[in-house]
């Protein structure tokens, strides 16, 4: 593969605290190897302005592999970027060359009040995992783990829901900011599996009743979430929790 | 002090079931006026705070990231392991006992690693009770896949993203707990210090990382489940807000350090790029299942790696150690990495990789395929079809992922590989209950040194956190705070509290007044180099001393020049990082000094004057078998206390996988 380096201008969204208002600012920056993460790339920006004596934009980032879910840019009109099912920290520089303008803002969501430049509360996420997402078992409780066989393409389709990494891009990329796929993926794990089976309508009304109280919008089935998900959680799942709310309802 | 490490008399497969029996326990009356710490929310700290608030206990836990969720342990690819033979392969508890005392090179405890055995398989049952969505066979069953060091199967996977999985499960029950107001959660909180009252740690000093303020906090006892200090390199596999600043603070007020040198490089991580990098990536070791690693048989050869036929390639693991090959241990698997590459064998640009190849493991899985599906003389392209999809389904994945870093494809060009620094032995001394040399502090899962000796094998870092947290910390808690039931709640302001926090403010006063020219990133970069270059794969006294005198004058550098932006009472993240690079300035040293005393070769710790005629590494067990115990005294002064390990049932040998 061919490397080689570029300049970039780069309008960064600056907000002091969710107390303040904020507006985009420009930055240029220059020598970046396409080799680069996304990341690496605004470390040398922060560096450049630590040097100049000025304030380093703030973002959330943690594993830089693509597994933690704490980074969160919105880069030219979308969550994590251009690239297909890819976190930000996982974008590298070889997507852009010589002369691009990039565009980066907050996830925009009144649920995720923003803390400050592109850094954002979701502890709305916890407070619905909290309000039922899990399966109640105390430690000590548990039989032999081959007691209980499950079907192969369950466990698979049960995992595939469980790789959400609760990073809110969907509730960024969704026009009503609604957290169904999120929600649908965690009620999908669970009641995809027998032993989910004793809770699930319990738990699939309790976090869509949190959910409607954090004030994320309702669920047009406009597919964003889907399209913009790092992991590839399926809309299916949002299907999957609108039968199992129904039948918390009237089952 | 002498270092008393409890341990249960009696024979070793009846040591924690005695524990267990006799033990004192806290009533569920009392369990409700206790309250307790818990710092850290990955595999050990999540587990052992939702488990204690099952119980009763009064819990405040803290993190530095947003959410508990997000911890290191979410990284962890390959698996756990469980001594539950489902393959009927011949493995045992005690054989797990014995793989790990061997695979940590006869540097840990029998006792403590006998107990992590037996719960391995409990482990595994409170897993898939509370839904983890480990794989399985068309059967039902759980399967499993083999990893190093070992010649059985016994690790539980859910694809490549078991640590991931495993978080989530023990996140979820730590939500419950928070729901049931069992467990108080602070997250974006940092802990800046221990708080001791009448020599016990009775509380912490924390920092809300969003406002900047510092928070005192009380508890009865206080559990660090702060991971590993694999970030004193700069480059690491480890989350770039992985640090040691709790366990650091916690050793200056009294912790002893347990091995502080041991350090694990990982032989499969995607080679460093150039100087822009911030971090490693780990292709997990489960890949050496069905990768070969190889590099060409002539020095400097430039052609493509498809081009290089199959006898002008080195397999140099399978060669040095036919009866292991490529599953060899870690530490194994990345010396002879770097052998290679410094005697001029290494591969891609920076000629410091070497090739991690699948293309036996898609033909071999492509022939079985094409046989289940009748197809005798099945041509290439469909065997190759079959076997991709096979390998794509094990490791999918991790593949993306290297794609996505490197812009190669791993299905159709071998992966370049190098090791890199993943896992650290040693941390925070520990007695077989998890307490420290502080009372009522406790360290748990990565963050103390108890169970891998000098090396870890794959798949045990998980297997010990959860152990920690669900299974050990339970019991072990309570024997101790059954003689505190009498202690009420100390309010945040006693002296001990009011002192400490002015420490903690004092010290951030200071950074922020620094006002040099030097930011923090390029200070912990000049570490992490110096670390790299004289106390990473290879070490030597020469360089040892060396370092030494480099990084206390980088220090004093420091605390003189450092940049830190912005203002103390706002959002920050210079200045925590600031704080925990000072931190790992301090440590580094420490570990350089605990480097040079371990005149032997053991494990992840390689003495390049320690070494036999072949260049495997030479443990000196008649002056070195024991865990080095470091006191702080004063800055820069430590003292050595000696654990002499004594091995009943295993008898140590040289370690052979050959």
């Amino acid at each position: 593969m061919q490397h080689y380096t570029m300049n970039l201008t780069l309008k960064v969204w600056k907000q002091k605290n969710c107390k303040t208002k904020g507006a985009f600012e420009t930055y240029k920056v220059s020598n970046i190897s396409s080799e680069m993460s996304f990341l690496e790339m605004f470390d040398v920006l922060n560096e450049q302005l630590v040097a100049e004596g000025k304030e380093p934009i703030a973002f959330d980032h943690d594993c830089r592999e693509g597994i933690c879910g704490m980074c969160s840019m919105y880069i030219d009109g979308r969550p994590h970027g251009p690239w297909h099912q890819t976190t930000t920290c996982q974008l590298h520089m070889r997507q852009y060359k010589d002369g691009d303008t990039i565009v980066v803002e907050p996830w925009r969501s009144n649920s995720f009040p923003v803390i400050k430049d592109l850094v954002v509360d979701r502890t709305s996420f916890d407070r619905i995992i909290a309000a039922g997402g899990y399966i109640s078992v105390n430690t000590g409780n548990a039989v032999d783990a081959n007691c209980l066989p499950i079907e192969k393409d369950k466990a698979d389709e049960s995992f595939a829901a469980a790789s959400c990494i609760g990073c809110g891009a969907c509730v960024a990329a969704c026009p009503n900011t609604s957290a169904m796929l999120f929600v649908s993926a965690k009620v999908s794990h669970l009641a995809l599996l027998p032993q989910g089976d004793p809770e699930r309508k319990v738990r699939a009304s309790n976090m869509v009743n949190q959910m409607d109280k954090e004030g994320f919008g309702s669920c047009t089935n406009i597919g964003a979430c889907e399209a913009e998900c790092p992991k590839g959680i399926s809309l299916e799942n949002i299907a999957r929790l609108n039968r199992e709310y129904i039948g918390s309802v009237f089952g | 002090m002498a270092l008393n490490s409890k341990i249960p008399s009696g024979p070793i497969d009846s040591k924690w079931t005695t524990y267990k029996s006799t033990c004192k326990l806290v009533n569920p009356a009392n369990k409700r006026q206790i309250e307790v710490i818990v710092v850290g929310t990955g595999l050990a700290g999540a587990s052992a705070a939702a488990s204690l608030g099952e119980m009763g206990y009064k819990v405040k836990a803290f993190c530095f990231q947003d959410s508990p969720r997000r911890a290191h342990s979410i990284a962890a690819q390959g698996g756990i392991n469980a001594a539950k033979n489902y393959q009927n392969d011949g493995d045992s508890t005690y054989r797990l006992f014995y793989d790990t005392i061997k695979g940590g090179d006869y540097r840990a405890r029998e006792g403590n690693v006998h107990r992590l055995a037996e719960v391995s398989a409990n482990i595994i049952d409170q897993c898939v009770a509370q839904g983890v969505p480990f794989a399985r066979e068309y059967g039902g069953l759980l399967s499993n896949r083999s990893f190093g060091g070992t010649q059985v199967q016994r690790t539980f996977y859910a694809a490549g993203q078991t640590g991931q999985q495993l978080l989530i499960g023990a996140y979820q029950g730590l939500e419950r707990q928070i729901s049931l107001g069992n467990v108080t959660m602070y997250s974006r909180h940092e802990m800046l210090d221990i708080v001791k009252i009448d020599g016990k740690a009775r509380g912490i000093i924390a920092r809300n990382l969003v406002t900047g303020e510092l928070e005192r906090h009380f508890g009865h006892a206080v559990l660090l489940c702060t991971g590993g200090y694999g970030n004193v390199f700069y480059l690491s596999t480890n989350a770039m807000g992985s640090n040691v600043t709790a366990a650091w603070k916690a050793h200056r007020q009294g912790a002893y350090f347990g091995n502080p040198c041991f350090t694990q490089i990982h032989p499969t991580c995607i080679p460093v790029s150039g100087d822009h990098q911030s971090k490693l990536t780990l292709m997990s070791e489960s890949l050496r299942n069905d990768g070969r690693i190889w590099v060409p048989k002539a020095k400097g050869d430039n052609r493509k790696p498809t081009d290089i036929k199959e006898e002008e390639r080195d397999y140099y693991l399978e060669r040095r150690y036919p009866a292991f090959g490529n599953l060899v241990p870690r530490d194994v698997a990345s010396r002879a990495a770097k052998e290679r590459c410094d005697a001029g064998y290494g591969v891609g640009s920076s000629k410091m990789a070497v090739y991690l190849d699948f293309a036996s493991a898609i033909e071999r899985y492509g022939k079985v395929e094409a046989h289940k599906e009748g197809l005798q003389n099945a041509d290439k392209a469909t065997i190759y079809n079959f076997g991709k999809n096979v390998v794509k389904e094990k490791y999918g994945n991790l593949f993306e992922m290297y794609e996505k870093i490197t812009g190669e494809n791993p299905y159709e060009v071998p992966m370049r590989i190098y090791p890199a620094v993943h896992y650290t032995m040693g941390g925070l001394w520990v007695d077989y209950e998890l307490m420290t040399t502080v009372p009522n502090l406790y360290a748990l899962g990565e963050a103390n040194f108890s169970d891998h000796g000098a090396n870890r094998l794959g798949a045990s870092a998980l297997m010990q956190g959860l152990a920690d947290g669900y299974f050990v910390i339970p019991y072990t808690l309570g024997n101790n705070l059954a003689d505190d039931i009498r202690t009420k709640s100390i309010p945040t302001d006693h002296p001990a509290f009011v002192a400490a926090e002015k420490v903690v403010n004092d010290r951030i006063q200071k950074m922020m007044n620094i006002k040099g020219k030097e930011s923090v990133e390029s200070f912990h970069k000049r570490l992490g180099k110096i670390m790299w270059d004289k106390c990473g794969m290879g070490r030597n006294e020469k360089g040892l001393k060396e370092a030494i005198e480099e990084i206390k004058a980088l220090r004093k550098e420091f605390w003189s020049n450092v940049r830190i932006p912005g203002e103390v009472n706002e959002y920050n993240p210079e200045l925590d990082k600031a704080g925990r690079v000072a931190d790992f300035l301090e440590l580094g040293e420490l570990m350089c000094i605990d480097a040079l005393q371990r005149k032997e070769s053991c494990g992840g710790h390689f003495r390049e004057e320690s070494q036999t005629d072949e260049g495997e590494a030479l443990r000196d067990d008649e002056n070195f078998m024991y865990v080095a115990a470091w006191e702080f005294k004063a800055d820069s002064q430590y003292e050595l206390h000696k654990e002499v390990l004594e091995y009943e049932v295993v008898h140590p040998s040289a370690r052979s996988y050959k």
